[in-house]
């Protein structure tokens, strides 16, 4: 009886095209932001912070960066691991050469470093597309770790090849380095989060967000109607690619502290979030959220089903989670394209009508 | 000659040798590719499937050891006897038509009628399911492989080398012998798919699903042929790559390899496989051979995407592909 639009009037288009038009829909946002601004820091300890909650957040940037680029615009990227590890260095090299530089501003930087790359890197998707922007995305990729483990400019020239992040504060508080508490940590990332959603939502329903659409339904069509597919296709690997960049930065210089190219940033993180966004739901940001908590909490959960109850070795439990993984998606691909959002939304559409049944 | 000519000789004839080898994961993506327009990504997966299945029967293990150990407390690991390797191969080859069946029967069947690239995902969802199915069937420790193939440098070549040149060129005999077995293969390909009754129905579902249907072919009996083919396709690179380099992991990265032999190819090409499959060898090798003192090594990592990429962008549908033409 909650969940209705009855006796909810709006009485002008602003209040209309809001995201969340429905009442119980919006107060239940606030209390989520509510909990996460302002009771989450007071209850999280090392433990939650290290294995769910801050790498659920970092991903579900990456997630949200790569759901504009294939869920809103339609092109394929294989190259994401690439792209976090160009956030990365990009932070890493600013970090180094301007100390005096707030942390806050590095990582945006680093997001604008990696925009640039992701749009020299999109130029072939303007005369190629499909299976074949995927495999131009793979020369990112394999290219983008390459120079960064041969080149020692990026690393510094350190011995080890690695690069780790030195202390920086936000208003006197390290949030990175090894003296980072959990709560600035995930304070940090939660506020990039809410940044780039909200980013990613405004981009999406605005005129930008509809020509990426155009261009994903049909290209050539798009084009005719008077989409310019040059822009369109581009301003989707920059945004992509900068939120991409962002999660990557935030992941070496908040989350690991220490990182190297081909260990951190491999192809399988690419794959990572390529099925986030696939299970999560195609062209949807709360997709991108139920993707990134999918991918992240279940393996913990499996891994405590497995390991500490049942008492089976660490490899084995691997093992079954890449299946489970696996399996998963093809599940998801039969069962429901359009992936966990779209559950989310016949679970509403019900919730809606009832307790009538239609 | 001068060293640099010979080195550089040795250098793109060993590239044609491994060129080779990624042919013969390129074969098998062009194959279902031909038949059902999807676009394989589990191929290299199903190499490492079907070369650790084969040692998996060669060394008498028992499947599923692993996990039965781990659920009832048993220390299972082995049969206690070794199957011989004629056997090993036909139980193999049935083990990878089953595979097809099952792979037609809960994957291909509920995705008729998708977007190829909905396919295509369903593809890396198999390829991830596979490659844990297989560790946990057959364990994931590094295995070596022995078909009887033999290995090691090939002397005749050196001698012959050595007398033309005064400089013996190092050539593995086991990639002479890929070399061999890929052309075999492709001859046999070609004959079946011209000349019998189900390689012409293969051909034809190829061309028109529904055409093919309303003569009586049934697809999804070409649907499991084809994915019987291709698992036969990777048993044999599974045991060429797995001879050469034991049966591991990395086994499945060469899948991605042959994406960019497919692009110089195009995806609907069997010629088209086997030509770019050398190019990329040769071109890789040489490339490493004349840039390593220059930016330093392992370009191979890259390299064939990069020219992939470039190559993409002046001839979209590759060297023997047929025209893309795009209506609205």
């Amino acid at each position: 009886m909650l969940y209705r639009e009855a006796g909810d009037f709006k009485t002008s288009y602003v209040a209309d095209s809001q995201t969340f038009p429905i009442k119980f829909d919006r107060y239940g946002y606030y209390v989520l932001l509510g909990f996460a601004f302002l009771v989450m820091p007071l209850i999280i300890n090392d433990y939650w912070a290290n294995s769910i909650v801050v790498p659920f957040l970092i991903y579900a940037i990456a997630a949200l960066g790569l759901n504009i680029l294939i869920g809103y615009c339609g092109q394929l990227s294989l190259g994401t691991g690439g792209f976090m590890a160009v956030g990365a260095y990009a932070s890493y090299k600013m970090m180094t050469a301007f100390p005096e530089l707030n942390i806050i501003f590095v990582i945006i930087i680093a997001g604008m470093v990696t925009a640039c790359v992701g749009v020299l890197f999109g130029l072939p998707s303007l005369r190629i597309k499909g299976f074949y922007l995927a495999v131009a995305t793979l020369a990112a990729q394999f290219f983008l770790i390459w120079l960064f483990t041969r080149t020692a400019w990026f690393y510094n020239y350190s011995p080890t090849g690695m690069i780790s992040a030195p202390t920086r504060e936000v208003f006197g508080v390290p949030v990175t380095g090894p003296r980072a508490s959990a709560v600035s940590m995930y304070m940090i990332c939660l506020c990039f989060l809410v940044a780039s959603a909200w980013l990613a939502r405004n981009l999406t329903r605005g005129s930008m967000g509809r020509k990426w659409m155009a261009i994903r339904d049909m290209d050539i069509a798009a084009e005719i109607i008077g989409v310019n597919p040059l822009i369109a296709k581009l301003t989707a690997f920059a945004v992509s690619s900068f939120l991409v960049g962002i999660s990557g930065a935030l992941l070496f210089a908040v989350y690991l502290g220490a990182a190297e190219a081909g260990e951190a940033f491999g192809i399988d993180k690419s794959f990572l979030v390529l099925f986030m966004v696939i299970i999560g739901g195609l062209g949807s940001i709360f997709g991108a959220f139920a993707g990134a908590a999918f991918l992240i909490v279940g393996p913990v959960l499996l891994k405590l089903l497995l390991v500490n109850s049942l008492g089976w070795p660490t490899d084995l439990a691997a093992h079954l989670e890449i299946m489970i993984v696996g399996a998963l998606i093809i599940v998801f691909l039969i069962v429901e394209p359009h992936g966990i959002a779209a559950l989310w939304r016949t679970i509403k559409e019900k919730l809606r009508l009832w307790p009538f049944p239609y | 000659m001068p060293d640099t000519l010979l080195f550089a000789l040795e250098a793109s004839l060993n590239g044609l040798t491994a060129g080779v080898m990624y042919a013969l994961v390129a074969l098998g993506f062009v194959l279902i590719f031909k038949a059902s327009g999807i676009f394989n990504f589990a191929q290299g997966v199903l190499a490492l499937f079907a070369a650790l299945t084969l040692v998996g029967f060669q060394s008498g293990q028992i499947p599923f050891s692993h996990l039965i150990n781990a659920t009832l407390g048993t220390r299972l690991h082995h049969f206690g006897w070794n199957m011989p390797t004629v056997l090993a191969i036909p139980a193999t080859v049935l083990v990878m038509i089953g595979l097809a069946i099952l792979v037609e029967r809960f994957i291909l069947k509920h995705l008729i009628n998708q977007e190829p690239i909905i396919l295509f995902m369903a593809t890396i969802g198999l390829a991830y399911f596979l490659e844990g199915f297989g560790d946990i069937m057959w364990g994931a420790e590094v295995k070596a492989l022995d078909v009887g193939l033999p290995k090691g440098m090939s002397m005749a070549v050196d001698d012959a080398t050595f007398n033309w040149f005064g400089y013996g060129f190092y050539i593995d005999r086991l990639e002479i012998w890929a070399a061999g077995i890929a052309a075999v293969l492709v001859a046999v390909l070609t004959v079946f798919s011209q000349y019998t009754k189900q390689g012409r129905a293969l051909r034809a579902v190829a061309d028109d699903h529904q055409a093919a249907l309303s003569v009586g072919i049934s697809l999804r009996f070409i649907w499991v042929l084809t994915w019987s083919i291709a698992g036969i396709v990777a048993l044999v690179a599974g045991i060429m790559w797995g001879s050469k380099s034991g049966v591991q992991f990395s086994l499945s990265l060469i899948a991605l390899k042959a994406l960019p032999v497919l692009i110089l190819g195009g995806f609907t090409s069997i010629p088209g496989a086997i030509v770019g499959g050398l190019i990329i060898g040769v071109g890789e090798k040489l490339f490493d051979f004349f840039m390593n003192p220059i930016i330093g090594g392992a370009t191979e990592n890259w390299f064939a995407y990069m020219l992939a990429l470039v190559f993409l962008l002046f001839r979209p549908q590759g060297l023997f592909g047929e025209r893309i033409i795009e209506r609205v």
